[in-house]
């Protein structure tokens, strides 16, 4: 199926949940926040929760900033 | 240091600190430097910002493991967000990366002079506000907003200098007093400092700290301006201790008119 990661179109496999996508990103030991269609995605929530075709996410980390 | 300025801490909602020099983390030439400057710095907050990940080159966490390391606390901000509503979103991952609810809130009205939009600020900090943050504004110099903000519950207010990044210091003291008068919560200095007597005269005044970021980052030397906006805030925070004299216009002799040799102007 394909979703949108951080604005660019992404296949990814049926049924997989947002901590498949992180460790599919190679993400997973970085400290990171999602978003899955403008709502927050506890952490708690990552393993149970599963996307869905044309979901779209936001995966997000802190840089240097004023 | 004497006694009385060693016990002189800032308290916003359930944190204390000794340094009340807050600095961002933007930039940088490299996170060597960056660390070198926040190390120089003395700073016990600093600000980060929250962006997407760069899927072509995976999470950097560094500049997170050495904040972590050495036990700075880390603001989050809202930079760039131009509407509430992604501003309290920006809040909202930036509390799920961190578990903290320290935010640096600051809703931008235009791009180019990078002015607070107060109402959208207004309306973020209510929504944050009900949802636990402890929120701290970037706002105008506007004694109105930061009373608003201090009623709807923000933690401080953050009033500008003069624009972000342009380093004309501050320019109107007289409204930072007011605001000063106004709010009982502290109030933070937050851009324009451009060099380390910027940072003293906000300091002078009253305000309760200096947030900077390009006024160190863009020196020619990082490392040293960090140095001198240390001892700016803190030499600005013991005059005002301190207590200044009142001006005057005339002068008033600093040794004893009496006993004087001749005679002249008796």
């Amino acid at each position: 199926m394909r979703i949108q990661v951080n604005g660019e179109a992404r296949e990814v496999a049926e049924q997989i949940t947002v901590r498949g996508l992180i460790e599919a990103l190679g993400l997973a030991s970085v400290p990171v926040a999602v978003e899955r269609n403008k709502d927050l995605v506890p952490r708690a929530q990552h393993e149970a929760t599963q996307l869905r075709d044309g979901d779209e996410l936001e995966v997000v980390h802190f840089v240097g900033g004023g | 240091m004497s006694a009385h300025t060693s016990t002189d801490q800032l308290r916003i909602g359930a944190h204390t600190f000794s340094s009340r020099l807050f600095v961002g983390t933007g930039k940088y030439k490299d996170l060597e430097e960056t660390k070198a400057a926040l190390i120089a710095s003395g700073a016990q907050v600093v600000t980060v910002a929250v962006r997407r990940v760069d899927l072509s080159a995976g999470g950097e966490g560094s500049l997170l493991g050495f904040l972590r390391e050495r036990g700075i606390t880390m603001l989050p901000n809202t930079a760039g967000c131009f509407t509430a509503d992604d501003a309290v979103r920006t809040c909202r991952l930036a509390r799920e990366i961190l578990g903290e609810s320290f935010v640096k809130l600051e809703v931008l009205g235009d791009p180019k002079t990078l002015f607070p939009d107060v109402v959208q600020t207004l309306e973020a900090a209510k929504i944050l506000v009900k949802e636990g943050f402890t929120v701290l504004p970037y706002t105008s110099d506007d004694p109105i907003t930061a009373k608003k903000l201090e009623d709807l519950g923000c933690a401080a207010v953050m009033p500008l200098a003069a624009p972000i990044g342009s380093g004309l210091g501050v320019r109107n003291p007289y409204n930072l007093e007011i605001i000063l008068d106004t709010v009982k919560v502290p109030v933070i200095v937050d851009a324009g400092v451009g060099t380390a007597s910027d940072a003293a005269i906000a300091m002078e005044l009253g305000c309760h700290g200096v947030l900077m970021n390009t006024a160190i980052a863009g020196a020619k030397d990082p490392v040293l301006m960090a140095s001198a906006m240390r001892k700016g805030v803190e030499c600005g925070r013991e005059a005002y201790l301190a207590g200044r004299i009142e001006k005057k216009l005339y002068a008033t002799a600093s040794s004893p008119l009496v006993g004087v040799i001749g005679s002249k102007h008796q």
